[in-house]
């Protein structure tokens, strides 16, 4: 499967990360900000509330001892006395009870503080939540001086003043960091889309760079932007293509001069056979007034003369085959009528059996098709054995019509060990096997001309033994 | 005993072949370059001209278009298969037929023998026929446009004949090639297209809406109907 279809794409991955950050960073300011912020207020509030406490209960002068009207009143007078922040006081002393609220004992205050009140001259405080409401609750002894030394009355003052205007601040600052964390992570998204840009877009280029080196296009280069990892990478991919350039130049180029070379070869051959084979036709003459020795080495010469021509003609139709000037000269003729004319002018009508549809029309290259059918059932009489059959039909197959001729005979068949190689050039089945009649091109030839015809050609092995050859083409043509 | 015109620049091949004709009682006069064998024309008189493509100096194609431009001689190339854009311009230039290198004397013959044939008229008829502009003499193997005595090729005529002799009928152009070249099957079809062209060009008023042999697309071509 190719990579990409599913999964994350290196934007999503980019931008997903930059926002990660950009979240863990806004959300570390805003509870570090929260934790800081929130001491730094309540402090204060706490250290105004506890000095302004302090501070009103020393200057106030206490006649011991007290009763619960003259408690309650000091009660009173203090919590009056609560600025900025009001607070209800409560006030104890031995047993007696007094509180500026009309309930005599706080429920916020907690035995912890009392017991620290009592014994800490400079009294105490805490803060407490209760019900969800948050509390700073003040205790403070009073004392008198006696011989220098000061001394709790046993009169414990105690505020407890509600914390919610510091809790709104702070709530408020949260929020406020809450609200920011947004916009934050949306402006965090630009440079998130920026950068990935940044790193996608070479990437995109050397992706369209390396698919167009797949095409072939070896002359891609990428631009090289900047001086980082990227770059450097284009860098590489441009150096890489070069280098492939040139080596796949330099493969071509050996690979034509190979191909010209077999292609001169044959064509400077045709010039010397053209004329030995217009006289080989005196030399069978006059062969038979000459001496044995005479006669049998100058029908030799005549026979192979005859072989070397048909191998240079086939050589050379290979080297056209590969330099891909292979042409086709389309015709529309009857399809069995085709074949027929193919055994008839070889004089093989009578050793080959033929079941041939009739009034199939079909687009080819005549000749061509000759060469095809011609070379088959001549390998197929050569190699196997008669009878041979030429069949012919039509099949519809991936919305096309075909035209399937196979050619098949009674022989060894053409094993195993042979069949992945039989469309080679000059493949011989065995290796002992003495030279045919055959150039050992005639498949290859074969192969070249059904796949100009848009066409297949398929090798064998009959299920009753015997090779049998299939050659598929279009029927309108390529 | 034909007298054959060889243009030929390969000595083994033009010696080779004067020989292997010879043999088959020709009678062969062989020539080096493309100049020399028109200067043969006149005092050789050949009655065909066996023309080598590939020549050195003036070209075969040249050459055909010499020979074309003062006579009716019938011509055959000696070509290599695989120099099909030769044959074509050579087909254009008038040639009748060709042959592909190396050949054999007995293919070489047949051809040459082919070409010299008079066609054989499968009804014996004589007389002339006419065919709108077109007077044929079927006695005299002459074509007339017009009162103009039209020059054709041998295988020009031999191709109007044939066709003309059953207008409105439709033919291959492998049952042409077999009948009017004698080319046996899987002849080459651009033989025909060929000799076609060059004989619109003679006698069709527009090339590109031809009137008398007209092509039916995937069949071949036939001869009228001039309605």
């Amino acid at each position: 499967m190719r990579p990409g279809a599913t999964g994350f794409g290196l934007r999503t991955r980019l931008v997903f990360a930059f926002l990660l950050v950009a979240a863990i960073s806004a959300a570390t300011t805003a509870t570090l900000t929260y934790r800081a912020a929130r001491s730094a207020v309540l402090q204060q509030a706490q250290d105004t509330a506890v000095g302004q406490f302090r501070d009103r209960i020393a200057a106030y002068t206490v006649s011991l001892p007290l009763d619960e009207p003259a408690l309650k009143d000091l009660c009173i007078t203090l919590a009056r006395e609560g600025k900025p922040h009001s607070w209800i006081v409560f006030a104890e002393y031995g047993r007696l009870r007094a509180s500026s609220s009309d309930r005599p004992v706080s429920d916020v205050i907690t035995r912890q503080l009392r017991d620290t009140a009592r014994t800490e001259a400079h009294g105490s405080f805490q803060r407490v939540v209760k019900d969800g409401r948050p509390w700073l609750t003040v205790g403070m002894p009073t004392l008198y001086e006696r011989a220098g030394e000061r001394r709790p009355t046993g009169l414990v003052l105690y505020a407890v003043m509600p914390l919610d205007v510091e809790e709104a601040n702070v709530a408020a600052m949260v929020s406020a960091a809450r609200d920011g964390a947004l916009p934050a992570l949306l402006i965090a998204l630009v440079p998130a889309l920026l950068a990935s840009r940044s790193v996608l877009r070479p990437v995109r280029d050397l992706r369209r760079a390396a698919a167009g080196i797949g095409r072939g296009e070896l002359d891609t280069r990428i631009e090289v932007k900047g001086s980082d990892e990227l770059a450097e990478l284009a860098w590489t991919f441009n150096e890489s293509s070069r280098n492939l350039e040139r080596s796949v130049a330099e493969l071509r180029q050996a690979e034509a001069r190979a191909r010209r070379f077999a292609s001169d070869v044959s064509h400077e051959l045709r010039t010397p056979l053209a004329g030995m084979l217009a006289v080989t036709e005196v030399l069978d003459e006059d062969a038979a007034h000459l001496s044995a020795d005479t006669a049998a080495a100058v029908r030799l010469i005549s026979a192979e003369t005859g072989k070397l021509a048909t191998l240079v003609e086939d050589l050379m139709e290979i080297s056209r085959f590969d330099a891909k000037a292979a042409r086709l000269n389309l015709d529309e003729v009857d399809g069995a009528e085709t074949i027929r004319k193919t055994l008839q002018s070889r004089r093989w009508e009578a050793s080959v059996h033929t079941e041939l549809a009739e009034g199939v029309r079909v687009v080819l290259d005549p000749r061509r098709f000759d060469v095809i059918v011609a070379n088959l059932v001549g390998n197929a009489l050569r190699h196997g054995a008669e009878p041979v059959s030429v069949r012919l039909w039509t099949e519809a197959r991936e919305g096309r019509s075909w035209l399937v001729t196979e050619v098949s005979d009674r022989g060894p068949g053409i094993g195993p060990d042979a069949l992945p190689h039989i469309f080679d050039r000059f493949y011989k089945a065995d290796e002992a096997r003495t030279r045919s009649a055959g150039s050992g091109l005639g498949l290859a030839i074969t192969q070249e001309n059904a796949a100009l015809h848009g066409g297949t050609v398929h090798a064998a092995d009959g299920p009753d033994g015997g090779a049998v050859f299939t050659v598929t083409i279009p029927l309108e043509g390529v | 005993m034909p007298r054959i015109l060889l243009i030929e620049d390969d000595p083994s091949v033009r010696e080779g072949v004067e020989l292997g004709l010879r043999r088959r009682g020709h009678e062969v006069l062989a020539v080096e370059t493309g100049e020399a064998g028109l200067g043969a024309l006149d005092p050789f008189r050949p009655d065909l001209v066996l023309l080598d493509l590939m020549l050195p100096g003036m070209n075969g194609v040249l050459v055909c278009r010499r020979v074309r431009e003062t006579s009716q001689l019938p011509i055959i190339m000696l070509t290599a298969r695989g120099d099909d854009f030769d044959v074509v311009v050579g087909l254009e230039a008038g040639a009748d037929d060709y042959v592909v290198k190396p050949a054999r004397t007995e293919v070489l013959d047949a051809r040459i023998r082919a070409v010299l044939r008079r066609l054989t008229d499968p009804v014996e008829r004589t007389g002339t026929e006419v065919h709108g502009e077109l007077t044929v003499d079927r006695a005299g193997l002459s074509v007339t446009k017009g009162g103009e005595q039209l020059a054709l090729a041998p295988s020009e005529l031999k191709l109007l004949l044939h066709l003309s002799a059953s207008p409105g009928q439709v033919f291959s152009r492998q049952q042409l090639l077999e009948c009017v070249w004698e080319h046996g099957y899987h002849g080459d079809a651009r033989l025909v297209d060929a000799c076609v062209r060059r004989l619109r060009r003679k006698i069709e008023h527009a090339e590109s809406a031809p009137r008398y042999i007209q092509t039916v697309r995937g069949f071949g071509y036939r001869f009228g109907p001039l309605g």
